[in-house]
């Protein structure tokens, strides 16, 4: 039984480092190929010695698939190609091939530059890395060889993110990557069709929670924000360059223009003009409200929001600053937060996931003294909110996305064991197919029961139509016969006569006579008039000709009488049948030698 | 499988193709050489026009002054011009199921086709196809709307009258079917009725038939057709391009192992070099502007317009044209400009690598933003405040009847000093200034067009080796004005099957095989023998369903245990009911080792007599016979039956079954 077997190298039962490992049909995939940001150290990336022990991965797979341009899910892809090496296909879409090398320097030059760590990939091996790519359209199918082919759909959650759809022969697996089914102020919600994969392999962050409106969560955010200002604070929220930033930009560019506000709102890096350029070349990937109207007016160009300078943050007055990264595990946003955490005025909104181990993750959880390096220690004064606005799906819309795709089986990715295991409940509950949640290294194999795609002859297949009338009838199924080929690769349904011209073979005709006695005291042909309306009686289904020549038919069977020379009344009757009506000549003879009724 | 020609317009095609049991129609090309019968509409009341006299025939028996005008001995209809649509009764419309579109030329008739017909189905194209054509279907009909003409003029199509009308007026086709503009609200619901597709992407047509666009080259989004089952293949070449302008590059390799090819949409320029054309173009401009004239560049709203002004772009600062203002004026210049920018994703490396960077892909972006180039909606409003001579104008429409052309037209036509210059090659460049003679404004012709020459279209046909070829009659013969190059035209062997409008082509197809899914239980069940090396074969009984035009086979469903009933006795008797008829059998049974076998199973008394065609065996103690042939095995067996069973069980040993 041919089987597929997926095997995560990270987020199993876990979020971060991304990496499953997919075999289907004798090909091998890799999807995402992330960093931990919790880890500093060796865990920090997948381990790829899972994949072979020595020597490149070129030869083990077959391609690498990236889902979309965090970290979480390409952070890892230089150490891979170039430092590990793989020269194999890398597939991504145009906006995450444009956005992942930009992430992946920054990534580089705070582990390199702050952090004074080597051993790390460079600048030109990102450059290295990034030729190996090839961009990946929406819904076109990508021939990767002769067998494996693959086609990315919609996911929302970031600019350019994709669900992928792997298939080889009539096996198929769709990874989503990360997704969110609902659209929100400059993305649309992710959609696929309903291709009933063997696997969808789902991410399952927010398992166990279904979100209020995305309205209220705005209204709740831009409230929160307003109040920190109206008193003189200050906001900081710690976001990524792309994705959600841009989703929050709109929504405060849109509420000072109404509310007529004054306080400044800054964007930390230089990144962000930049960044919007991105979204306003990759239009067609926001959604269908932003596409719209972009001619008008371009979404993306901000009045309100300036560049910010790290000399703002001992500003007085109240402001809003967005600053990256967005875990507060690095860089600015962590530098302005040490600064602004003593006073009980600002606020910090964390209006994303964060990993175990960063900042974020701890203030969120209610620590409010933070040991920093150096050993001194932070209080934490300031008010901490946490806004759910990471663009993943919630329970209820991976519920949607397994309704959309009717998969055979489900594997749940990207997210935490408890949450998982809840999910993975409710999923088996509505849907009855198996779900699974494999940790990192551990592999689940699930069995495929592919049919066996056949060349059947069109005049078999018409006949059979035709014999077989417009609508099948359960009741009385009719039974097509014909003979497989089977030659090289190709496999060909044909009529026997047709087999065994094609195949130069001559047929053997195998022919039964047999004599049975009789007395019936009739003459000859009445004896033969005898049978014909005997057989009539019994044999309602077939078709029994009584023919001039003194025979009788029974479909292609000959019955022919004669009487013996000594005893008129000793009838003897001829019956000869060739092999293929061997049950209905074996039946008839034996119905005969019974004798006819009287 | 039929196709059905529904437009003559090689360039502007229109077909309906009839495959398995889906009706596909393949582009939707609109006609419009037929609006160069008409006067210009233009935007501003012009005192020459208003004063051309009206016609009547030279014995004055005809007087149809009020329709027809005459200019400089020609003859023009006075009315909203008209358009020639695709033909309309040679098949019921209503019963096509999708329209594939190739690029957003070849889509400007979808209006009439899906809003007039009863058409139900679906439209498939690209999203620069989409948004483009209806950029170029918005101008179309802004151009209409702008200039409201009350007059309809009918009475000169009258077949009585026409034939009595000078030519070309006189010789023009079908103009009794020949219809005026739609309106917005029809373009908005043809194009709702749009799906969009990615290239490659394959899309499935009631399980029968697979679709799936490829990049043609030609402009943003444009595409060529494959149209596929899983045993026949059919290629749709509309216009495509192997030069490296700013679309994606033709996905050719795609095209190998086509049963058919449908080819339309050459070049229409066979004899001008793109390159060279638009090397003319540049200095001609650059000339004029420094003798201190206009240059007025008649052309569509997107397409070669992109590719002009990244030339210009570049030919600028060389040119010392640094100060002279370029405009582009149409209705839809903005959004052309803006869409051109979004598309990375259909557009050649080089721009999609500024894409990345992230930089505007087209330069004229920066023409923008350094004031060099500006874009107006209409001659009106602010235009007319900020315009500045000498300049360059670029707008529409090139067949010069409709749209801000007009105007600039009537303004510059009198001066020697100014120059307009044809780049667009839909229409011929004196028919289009006929009515605006006599002109002593300089006229250049450099038709830009970059689809396929005859010679890259040979090659292109050569390496992917269709078994046979459909085209336009246009191409199996060289062009009438250039009738010794028999370089223009298409030979090949065997020669393409060509088409004009309303031919309806059988398309020599045998269709031999389909497929059909074996479900997993059967594939199991199935015994395979090998009847010679490397070939097995394997009887299969299967039950056939066949759903959304895909079969399957599953096995037979064991019949249900006989209920037991009171007449047990007579179930016992009845005839076999499910009936599998018997393999077909094949080889010989070879006497010596059949003989053996016999005597294995106790039969000794074998009494072996040769005749002509094998032997005969008499198995004496059993009084039964068996006659071996070579291709045959006759057993004769009286009240046996056991017997009469071992017998035949120990023949088949030595057959093949199939």
């Amino acid at each position: 039984m041919p089987e597929i077997k997926v095997t995560p190298l990270g987020a199993g039962q876990d979020v971060g480092r991304s990496c499953i490992l997919v075999s289907i049909g004798g090909k091998n995939i890799m999807l995402d190929c992330g960093m931990h940001m919790g880890y500093n150290d060796d865990r920090r990336f997948p381990d790829f010695s899972y994949i072979t022990q020595n020597g490149r991965l070129t030869d083990f797979l077959d391609c690498v698939i990236i889902s979309h341009f965090h970290l979480d899910h390409c952070g890892a892809l230089p150490y891979m190609s170039e430092m590990v090496g793989y020269d194999g296909p890398i597939y991504m879409t145009h906006p995450t091939k444009a956005i992942c090398p930009i992430l992946l320097e920054d990534f580089r030059k705070i582990t390199v530059d702050k952090k004074g760590e080597t051993n790390f990939f460079t600048s030109q091996m990102i450059k290295d890395c990034m030729k190996k790519v090839i961009p990946l359209n929406l819904h076109q199918t990508v021939q990767v060889d002769d067998e494996l082919e693959i086609k990315a759909y919609y996911a929302g959650h970031v600019l350019g993110a994709a669900m992928v759809h792997i298939k080889v022969g009539s096996e198929s697996v769709v990874y989503t990557g990360d997704y969110n089914m609902t659209p929100d102020r400059h993305l649309g919600a992710a959609w696929i069709d309903k291709c009933r994969p063997d696997i969808l392999i789902s991410e399952s962050t927010y398992a166990t929670t279904i979100r209020d409106s995305k309205r209220c969560r705005e209204r709740d955010f831009l409230k929160k924000v307003h109040e920190t200002i109206e008193r003189g604070g200050k906001v900081l929220i710690p976001v990524f360059a792309l994705g959600r930033a841009q989703e929050l930009c709109i929504l405060l560019e849109t509420f000072w223009e109404r509310m007529n506000l004054k306080a400044p709102i800054y964007f930390s890096t230089g990144l962000t003009e930049k960044a919007n350029h991105y979204y306003k070349l990759f239009i067609t990937w926001t959604n269908q409200k932003i596409r719209k109207t972009f001619v008008q007016r371009n979404m993306f160009e901000f009045k309100h929001i300036k560049a910010f300078d790290r000399s703002y943050a001992d500003n007085p007055g109240p402001m809003v600053v967005f600053a990256t990264p967005g875990m507060l595990h690095a860089g600015q946003s962590l530098q302005i937060f040490k600064k602004w955490a003593g006073n009980d005025k600002n606020m910090v909104i964390m209006p994303g996931y964060c990993v175990q181990g960063t900042i974020g993750h701890k203030i969120l959880n209610g620590q409010r003294k933070l040991e920093m390096e150096g050993r001194s220690t932070l209080d934490v004064k300031l008010q901490v909110e946490y806004m759910s606005f990471s663009a993943h799906a919630d329970a209820k819309g991976i519920m949607q996305l397994i309704r959309m795709a009717e998969p055979r089986n489900m594997l749940l990715v990207h997210g935490e064991a408890a949450k998982m295991e809840f999910l993975k409940g409710k999923i088996e509950q509505e849907f009855s197919i198996d779900c699974y949640m494999p940790a990192n290294g551990e592999t689940t194999a699930v069995t495929t029961n592919p049919s066996v795609p056949v060349d059947i002859s069109l005049n078999l297949l018409k006949r059979e139509m035709v014999l077989g009338g417009p609508l099948p009838d359960p009741k009385k199924p009719r039974t097509m016969h014909g003979t497989l080929i089977m030659k090289e690769n190709s496999l060909k349904l044909v009529s026997s006569e047709q087999a065994l011209k094609e195949l130069g073979l001559n047929e053997h005709q195998l022919r039964f006579t047999c004599r049975v006695q009789l007395q019936d005291p009739h003459s000859d042909s009445d004896t033969l008039h005898r049978i014909y309306t005997h057989l009539k009686s019994v044999l309602k289904d077939y078709t029994i000709q009584h023919l001039p020549d003194g025979t009788v038919m029974v479909e292609s069977i000959v019955i022919k009488v004669s009487s013996s020379a000594e005893d008129a009344n000793a009838k003897v009757l001829l019956l000869s049948w060739s092999y293929q009506d061997e049950d209905l000549g074996s039946y008839l003879s034996s119905l005969l030698k019974k004798g006819l009724p009287t | 499988m039929k196709l059905y020609c529904l437009s003559g317009h090689p360039t502007l095609p229109c077909n309906v193709l009839k495959f398995k049991s889906t009706t596909i129609m393949l582009d939707c090309g609109l006609d419009t050489t037929s609006v160069l019968n008409f006067l210009p509409l233009p935007l501003v009341h012009s005192p020459r026009l208003s004063k051309l006299p009206g016609w009547i025939s030279k014995d004055g028996s005809i007087n149809l002054e009020k329709e027809l005008k005459e200019c400089a001995g020609r003859v023009f209809v006075d009315s909203q011009p008209e358009f020639c649509l695709p033909e309309r009764e040679l098949l019921d419309l209503s019963t096509i199921d999708v329209i594939l579109i190739s690029n957003y030329h070849c889509m400007m008739a979808l209006p009439y086709i899906t809003e007039h017909t009863g058409f139900t189905g679906t439209v498939y194209a690209t999203e620069p196809t989409l948004q483009i054509g209806r950029l170029l279907m918005e101008e179309l009909v802004n151009f209409m709307e702008r200039v409201p003409k009350a007059q309809s003029a009918t009475c000169w199509k009258n077949k009585e009258i026409q034939r009595m009308l000078p030519g070309p007026l006189k010789d023009a086709v079908d103009v009794w079917t020949w219809k005026r503009c739609y309106s917005m609200q029809e373009v908005n619901s043809a194009l709702s009725k749009v799906q969009l597709v990615g290239y490659s992407q394959k899309v499935e047509l009631f399980g029968a038939v697979q679709v799936s666009p490829l990049s043609s080259g030609y402009s943003l989004g444009s595409s060529n057709w494959i149209i596929q089952s899983h045993h026949e293949k059919v290629s749709y070449v509309s216009g495509s391009s192997l030069l490296t302008t700013h679309p994606q590059p033709m996905d050719q390799s795609s095209l190998k192992n086509s049963d058919v090819l449908i080819l339309t949409g050459l070049t229409q320029m066979p004899t001008a070099n793109p390159d060279g054309m638009l090397g003319e173009f540049c200095s001609n401009l650059a000339m004029t502007i420094r003798a201190g004239g206009n240059v007025l560049v008649p052309c569509y709203s997107s397409g070669v317009i992109y590719d002009l002004l990244e030339c210009l772009y570049q030919f600028i600062e060389s040119a010392n044209l640094g100060t002279t203002p370029f405009y582009f004026i149409s209705p839809v210049a903005n959004s052309s400009l803006e869409f051109s920018q979004i598309f990375a994703e259909w557009l050649c490396h080089n721009k999609q690598t500024k894409v990345y960077l992230p930089e505007p892909p087209f330069p004229h972006a920066e023409l923008i933003q350094t004031n060099k180039l500006k874009h107006y909606p209409s001659i009106h409003g602010d235009f007319s405040s900020e315009f500045r001579q000498p300049c360059v104008v670029f707008t529409g429409h090139p067949s010069l009847r409709f749209g801000d052309v007009v105007h600039f037209m009537e303004l510059w036509g009198k001066s020697s000093l100014n120059t307009v210059i044809f780049t667009e090659p839909d229409f011929s460049y004196l028919d289009a200034l006929a009515p605006y003679q006599p002109l002593a404004m300089k006229c250049v012709y450099c038709p830009i067009d970059t689809r396929l020459n005859f010679h890259q279209v040979s090659k292109l046909l050569k390496e992917v080796q269709p078994l046979h070829v459909v085209c336009p009659e246009q191409y199996t013969q060289p062009p009438l004005t250039q009738s010794h190059r028999s370089d223009l035209m298409l030979e090949l062997q065997p020669p393409p099957m060509p088409y004009r409008r309303c031919s309806v082509l059988n398309l020599p197809f045998r269709r031999r095989y389909e497929r059909v899914y074996i479900l997993p239980e059967l594939a199991n069940s199935l015994v395979p023998s090998e009847v010679k090396p490397g070939v097995s074969v394997a009887t299969v009984s299967a039950v056939l369903q066949s759903k959304d035009n895909k079969h399957t086979l599953q096995s037979v469903p064991k019949a249900p245990p006989v209920a037991p009933s009171k007449k047990r006795k007579r179930v016992m008797e009845e005839p076999p009911v499910t009936m599998a008829p018997k393999p077909l059998l094949s080889g010989a049974v070879p006497l010596e080792a059949f003989l053996a076998t016999l005597q294995k199973h106790g039969i000794t008394e074998v009494k072996v007599e040769e005749t002509a065609d094998g032997h005969i065996l008499h198995l004496q103690a059993e009084d039964t016979l068996i006659q071996l042939e070579e291709d045959g095995t006759h057993i004769v067996c009286d009240n046996n039956e056991p017997l009469r069973a071992t017998l035949r069980d120990l023949v088949l040993r030595f057959l093949q079954k199939l």
